[in-house]
Parts: C-alpha cells; sequence; structure tokens
C-alpha cells in the first residue's frame, strides 16, 4: 500500500534482494516453537555447511530430525520444486533460507 | 563258451550233413531253411551268436575236459592270516579263517507254528478278540437299554490312559487361547501442496519485509496514532469483509429466496393452481340447485396454531393477497395476537407477519395501498406499511387494560380523506368504539396523537358537514357493541337515493342482541332498534349491490336479511342449526350469501334459487369451529378461517355464481338486473306476509 512512490523494496537487483534477505524466513509451520526453533538451527546449518551438495544436505537434516524427534522424517531442500504430502500434524516446517533455497521438512 | 542251444544245433548239423560224405566246417554257420508260410509247426529260429572276442579252440581242445568242483572254501579268503600270539610270543598262522561271504540278506516274519514266540502271539489274538466281542455285546446292551430309557454303561475304564491321565478333581481350568486385535487411532495427518520458485521466495520476503517496515513505523509514531491506524486498518478490514461475510443480509438474496420460494410453490401447488384457475364441477350442469365447494389452499404457520382466526380481509390492490388476524375471542384467556398477510401464490408461509401485544380483533385495508389497519383487543389501533418491514407507522388507542368492555370490535374506515390529507402518514379517520364511559366515545386521530373524544367528535362532524361524503365514524352507545354494519358507499345508488339522515347513519350489533341504528351527527339517542336476536349479534353485513338490506347473523342459530327501513320484522330468516360464525354477501351477486357455523360447514344461499334451502351446506373442517368467512372480490373464492387457526380456501361451483346475462339491447346494467332480483325476491316474501305488506304500504306512503 505504501510501496508506491520511493520505494525502498524495490531492488536494482538480485544481489541487492539477497544482501537484505539474508534471514530465514518460515513459510508455514504448526510445530510448537521449542522444536519449531531446533529443526530451523539444524536446517539453516546443514544448508550452510552444503552449499553445493544438497544430497548430503538432506541427509544432515533428516538423519538429525531422525535422531531428536523420532523417524520417519521426510526432507527437500531446493531452489524450486513442486510438492504435494501428507504429514502428522504438528510436524511441518516449510522456511526460506538466505532468500534462495527453501527447506519443506515433514515427518509422517 | 557255446550256448547248450548251439550245441545241440550244432551237433545236429552234423548229423545231416555226415551221409553226404561233405568236409565238415563246425565254424560255418548255415542259416536254416525259412520256414514256410502257414507251417505253425515249423520248428522255432535259432541263431548262434558269437562274441567278437571267443577265444577259438581247436578240437582237442574242446573235447579236453575241465572239470569244475564246488568247494565250501572261499577263494578270495586269505589263507595266510597270521597273528601275534602273546602267550607264545609269536606270529601264528590262523588255522580257521572265515569262509563264508552273505551276498544278501533279509528278515523273515514267519515263525515256526511250534515255537514259543507263534504261541505268545496266537495268544494275544485270542485276548484281543476277547476284549472286543465284550466291548460289542457291552454296547449293544447299552442301545438296548437306552430304548428301554435307561443310562448309557459307564465305558470311562477302559478309555483311560494310564500313563497321561489325571483326575478331573486336580486339573486346574486352562483358558483356551484367543486372539485378540484392535487398531488404534493413526495420528491425524493434514496434506498441503504446493510449488516452491524462485520468484515465489522473492515475493514472500517482500511481503515479509513489507510487514516489518509497518510495523517499525506504528512503533516509532507512538502510542495514539497506532491505535488510530488500526481502528483504521480494522474499519477497512470490515468495510472489505462485510459483504463476503454477510451474504445473508444482502437484499439481493433476499428477493432471490423469495422467487426461488415462489418457484418451489408453483411446483408443489400446481394441481391446487390448475383447478382454482380452470376447474369447474361438471355436477352442476344436472343439479341446477346445488353447488359445491371445491376446498383448495391451506393456511396456517406454527405460530398460528391453537389461534383463533378473528379477522380476514383481502387487500383491494392485489386480488391474491389478503391479511389474516388472530386472537381469541374468549376474553378470559387473551394472549398475544398475531398478523400473517398471505399470498394465494405462497401457501406455505405468510408474506409478512406481526405480532402484537394483545390479540388482534379487525383487520382492515386502505384502498389503493399497501397499509393495514389492525384494531388490537386491547382498543389499540395501529397502522402498518406493508412495504417495509417497520414497525408501526402508527398506533393509538386508549391502552387501557384488558377487559371485554375496551375491546375494539370492529374497523371501518374511508379513505379519501386519507387521499387528500396525505402528507406523511394521516391515515383518514377510523371508527372504533370503545365503552370508556357511559357516553361514547369517538376516537379518530393523525398519527401518534390521541385526541380528546369531544374535540374529535367534533372534528369529525365538521367533516361530515362540510365535504365529506364517505367518511366513516364510530360511536358508542350503552351496551357492548359487537358488531358494526356500514352501508357501503360507492355503487349507482349510494348517495343519491337516500335522505341526508340516512347517509350518516350507521348499524350497530350488541351482545345483547339488539341491533341499533345511530347517526354519527350526533350520540345521545338510537334513530331506531331492531329486537333482531336473542343472543349475541356477530355480524352485520349490508349487501353489496342493493343498499336496502342487510343480513345479520348471531349465537342463537339464525341468520335475518333485513330491509333497512322495516326495523319490526325481518323479510327473511334463516336457521343454521348451530351458531352462526360470520356471514358474508358475495360481491357479484345480490341475492347470494355465504355463512359459517360452529360445526364446521359453509352455507351458501342464492335466494334468488332458493330461499328456504341452502344451494350448499359443505363441512370443511374436521373438530373446528369457524370464526370467519370473506369472498373474494374478484375470484371465486372464499377464505374461510376457523378457532384452530387455519385458513381454508375455496372455490365456488359455477352454480354458486349465477349472474343474469345482459340480453342485447337491454339497457339496465348488470347491477341493475342484480337489484331487481334481489327486489324480486324480497316482494315474494312479503307478499306471503299481510302484516309487512301493510307496514310497507305505510312506509311507501310515508315517503311519498
Amino acid at each position: 500500500m505504501a510501496a508506491t512512490h520511493g520505494d525502498p523494496l524495490a531492488f536494482d537487483d538480485m544481489e541487492g534482494f539477497l544482501r537484505v534477505a539474508k534471514y530465514t524466513l518460515v513459510k508455514n509451520t504448526d510445530m510448537n516453537s521449542e522444536m519449531k526453533e531446533e529443526a530451523m538451527d539444524i536446517c539453516i546449518t546443514a544448508v550452510e555447511k552444503y552449499q553445493n551438495d544438497m544430497e548430503k544436505c538432506t541427509q544432515m537434516i533428516k538423519e538429525q530430525m531422525d535422531k531428536k524427534f523420532g523417524s520417519p522424517w521426510h526432507v527437500v531442500v531446493g531452489k524450486a520444486f513442486g510438492y504435494e504430502i501428507t504429514y502428522e500434524v504438528r510436524n511441518i516446517l516449510y522456511i526460506f533460507v538466505g532468500g534462495r533455497t527453501s527447506v519443506l521438512l515433514w515427518k509422517m | 563258451m557255446v550256448s547248450p542251444g548251439g550245441k545241440m544245433r550244432e551237433k545236429k548239423g552234423t548229423k545231416t550233413r555226415k551221409p553226404k560224405g561233405e568236409p565238415e566246417l563246425p565254424q560255418e554257420y548255415v542259416p536254416p531253411p525259412l520256414p514256410l508260410p502257414g507251417d505253425d509247426f515249423a520248428m522255432p529260429v535259432r541263431e548262434v551268436v558269437k562274441p567278437d572276442n571267443q577265444l577259438q579252440l581247436s578240437e582237442a581242445e574242446l573235447n579236453d575236459e575241465v572239470a569244475k568242483m564246488l568247494t565250501a572254501n572261499n577263494p578270495t579268503a586269505p589263507r595266510n592270516v597270521a597273528r601275534y600270539n602273546v602267550k607264545e610270543r609269536a606270529y601264528k598262522f590262523e588255522p580257521m579263517v572265515e569262509q563264508t561271504i552273505t551276498h544278501y540278506a533279509a528278515d523273515g516274519w514267519l515263525l515256526h507254528r511250534g515255537a514259543d514266540e507263534a504261541r505268545r502271539q496266537i495268544d494275544m489274538d485270542k485276548m484281543e478278540q476277547e476284549a472286543a466281542s465284550k466291548h460289542q455285546s457291552d454296547a449293544d446292551r447299552s442301545l438296548d437299554r437306552r430304548d428301554d430309557g435307561d443310562e448309557a454303561p459307564d465305558d470311562s475304564r477302559q478309555l483311560r490312559n494310564q500313563f497321561n491321565f489325571s483326575d478331573r478333581a486336580a486339573q486346574t481350568i486352562n483358558y483356551p487361547l484367543k486372539d485378540r486385535e484392535t487398531f488404534t487411532e493413526p495420528p491425524p495427518t493434514r496434506t498441503i501442496q504446493g510449488s516452491c520458485t524462485q520468484w515465489g521466495i522473492y515475493d514472500e520476503y517482500i511481503k515479509d519485509l513489507e510487514r516489518q517496515r509497518v510495523e517499525e513505523q506504528l512503533k516509532s509514531k507512538g502510542g495514539r496514532a497506532k491505535t488510530q491506524e488500526r481502528q483504521g486498518q480494522k474499519h477497512q478490514e470490515e468495510g472489505g469483509q462485510r459483504k463476503p461475510d454477510n451474504p445473508m443480509q444482502n437484499p439481493l438474496l433476499g428477493q432471490a429466496a423469495h422467487i426461488l420460494d415462489r418457484m418451489a410453490n408453483q411446483n408443489m401447488f400446481e394441481e391446487i393452481a390448475m383447478d382454482f384457475k380452470y376447474w369447474e364441477d361438471a355436477s352442476d350442469a344436472v343439479r341446477p340447485k346445488e353447488g359445491s365447494l371445491l376446498p383448495l389452499w391451506k393456511f396456517g404457520s406454527d405460530k398460528a396454531r391453537r389461534r383463533q382466526v378473528t379477522s380476514l380481509c383481502w387487500n383491494p390492490l392485489y386480488n391474491d393477497m389478503f391479511a389474516v388476524g388472530y386472537g381469541s375471542y374468549d376474553f378470559l384467556k387473551q394472549a398475544s395476537g398475531l398478523v400473517n398477510i398471505y399470498s394465494l401464490k405462497n401457501p406455505s408461509h405468510p408474506e409478512f407477519a406481526y405480532s402484537t401485544e394483545s390479540g388482534v380483533m379487525c383487520l382492515h385495508f386502505h384502498p389503493g395501498t399497501l397499509l393495514l389497519d389492525q384494531a388490537c383487543c386491547r382498543g389499540d389501533l395501529c397502522t402498518h406499511c406493508l412495504r417495509k418491514s417497520t414497525p408501526p407507522l402508527g398506533m393509538f388507542g386508549p391502552h387501557c387494560k384488558m377487559d371485554q368492555a375496551h375491546c375494539l370490535w370492529a374497523l371501518w374506515g374511508t379513505h379519501c380523506l386519507w387521499k387528500s390529507t396525505l402528507p406523511l402518514g394521516i391515515f383518514g379517520p377510523h371508527c372504533l368504539w370503545t365503552r370508556r364511559s357511559a357516553a361514547g366515545a369517538l376516537w379518530g386521530t393523525p398519527p401518534l396523537r390521541i385526541f380528546e373524544p369531544d374535540y374529535l367528535w367534533t372534528r369529525l362532524t365538521a367533516h361530515a358537514a362540510s365535504k365529506e361524503r364517505n367518511v366513516w365514524s364510530g360511536y358508542t352507545a350503552g351496551p357492548s357493541i359487537t358488531q358494526l354494519g356500514c352501508r357501503p358507499v360507492q355503487g349507482p345508488n349510494a348517495g343519491c337515493r337516500n335522505s341526508g339522515t340516512i347517509k350518516q347513519a350507521f348499524w350497530v350489533g350488541t351482545e345483547e342482541g339488539s341491533i341499533h341504528k345511530c347517526s354519527k351527527a350526533y350520540s345521545s339517542q338510537y334513530l331506531s332498534s331492531y329486537q333482531a336476536h336473542s343472543l349475541a349479534v356477530y355480524s352485520v353485513k349490508w349487501n353489496c349491490i342493493h343498499h336496502k338490506t342487510f343480513l345479520s347473523a348471531s349465537a342463537d342459530w339464525l341468520v335475518k336479511l333485513w330491509d333497512a327501513n322495516q326495523p319490526r320484522k325481518p323479510i327473511l330468516t334463516f336457521d343454521f342449526k348451530d351458531a352462526v360464525g360470520d356471514i358474508a354477501w358475495a360481491p357479484y351477486s345480490a341475492t347470494v350469501f355465504a355463512a359459517v357455523t360452529d360445526d364446521g360447514k359453509v352455507h351458501v344461499y342464492d335466494l334468488y334459487e332458493d330461499k328456504l334451502m341452502p344451494m350448499c351446506a359443505q363441512k370443511v373442517v374436521k373438530k373446528a369451529k369457524l370464526t370467519k368467512i370473506v369472498f373474494n372480490p374478484k375470484w371465486p373464492i372464499i377464505l374461510v378461517g376457523d378457532d384452530k387457526g387455519v385458513v381454508t380456501s375455496l372455490k365456488l361451483s359455477p352454480n354458486l355464481r349465477k349472474q343474469p346475462k345482459i340480453q342485447p339491447g337491454q339497457k339496465e346494467t348488470l347491477e341493475q338486473l342484480e337489484w331487481a332480483k334481489l327486489d324480486h325476491v324480497i316482494d315474494v316474501a312479503c307478499r306471503s306476509d299481510p302484516e309487512a305488506m301493510k307496514e310497507q304500504a305505510a312506509a311507501a306512503a310515508k315517503a311519498s
């Protein structure tokens, strides 16, 4: 509504956007707060650790989540994907990390 | 090694050949002559087959005898087994070497009869046979006994297994194992779907950044601005949400639902609608003096159940619309009242409904409008506009204590005044009676103001004196009034034929059974009194066409037809054999009227056809008293209300709505013909009564 004139949110290029969007944005979750914090920590660490290897990244997230909250957890990490999933209620987390990568984490 | 056959053959051969003197060639093989065909007794063919590696022996060798002996010694057994003899401390040959070789051995089951084993076996067989025969005989005996009704023999002794038997008393209960399965509830799950794209992520971040910025702004602006903005936001949200959130309040929906309701009703009541429009009773042509009523729709609602229909009124503008007032005639048990406005197009639900504090006694529509006057049991009078579902436009009246004395029984309005003094809902003068004081009181009101009775009275009389032709007024006189009869003012004969006194007169029915003719010009006395009935008068109705006659109905089972000029004696009297709740003149004929009685019957008379018997007396409701009847001004149907809150519509058969046919070239109008019809009836009735004749002659002389 206020972004019509002198819009500070208009970015010149993608890098400008990425500089602002460094934080993690929670798109969808119904976890309780403790679980959410922990799961987000795991996800962020894994994504930052394996920038170029999605497979290892997902493996790490899944293993840690399985260990901490009991299996079976499923993870999707990627820049673009479609999904239709069935999850156990109170066990989903969908976050955007660093403006580029999204992590979808659920238990079923 | 020559087979014995071969040898024989050889010998034979030599014997046969010898006489010929030919040199013997034993090695040469001569094939035997082929048997002649059919020679069954020919010798079988024998061939000598020598193996290739057979030794070729000379004659001498062949003749040499080789002796073969069978010995008991095993040729392969060692003959020189030496064993160390410890005693003699030397190796010694064994003197005896085992010579037996067993090539095959099989144990047999055969026993010698004379052997001990065989004897034992024979004994065992014998014992077994004995036991079996004994058991069989026992069983046979038990069968016989069972046939005789005795118990079975105890054979448990034989079935016991002595090695795996424990007494029943020593056993503990062992429950058999059973499988039992349950399913646990699976944890609740949910399914979501979506897609993740780079631009989607970008949009989400932008939205989030925007939200953050707004929050920061709010924080920086401080408390007051914050609340304002919030309110603004709230308003915006409300403004945005109200329309989609409350479609039920959308007026368009109401209209759509209304149309749908109509369509559903049309489908449900299609047959009745067709009957209403097109059905005519064919039997009327055969029986000219009888008619019938066809029940059409029934109008009732849950709210109206158990209440009495106290008023029925057709809307003069829309011929399919009518109002029903509910209340109670039992003045000791008064409850709230109800007004339902129905349309014939929708018999299932009322179009409008109003509840009132006290029971409704009378309803009246203003002609040409949708204004409905309603008089209540407590003496209140109010007006509703049906176009808007608003509270009543005006309400006035004494608001007295609930009392029969204050009951507003009848209502009559004339409406020229209403039209001329239109601004803001001044309704024309109504008249209503209350027995507030010994003297009469008269009410007529502009909205929301109550005039002093005297003042109003003069006001109305002033009206009457100056311009009014149609203004009606009210009046009370001593006894409690139940009915008000009013002469219809429209029509060719209204006003012109009658003298001024009659123009201002009105007729009042009372609970005591008498009918009074009063004038609105002054209230101190009646113009005349009719000793009509012995019980309460329930209805006084003027003929719609013939303005000299009216009918009165009463609880004393009688309906009387009166000439307004002859108060002493009725022209005709009809006995209905039950209390008459209401009567109504047909709008289309001067001689047709209908009456309803407490036994649930509707009686329709056509005086021109038959003065003594009804054309039709039909029971239309079960176990209910009929209280009200009204003719539709246009269609040949009547409405009948009962004391259970149900209104029934009935169609009149053709015999009940006969009208004179205007011949071509005839000068009289239809109304004049109708007038003549009733005049004829009255004439005949009077002629049968000489006293009335005289009276009439006197009256005529007086008038002239």
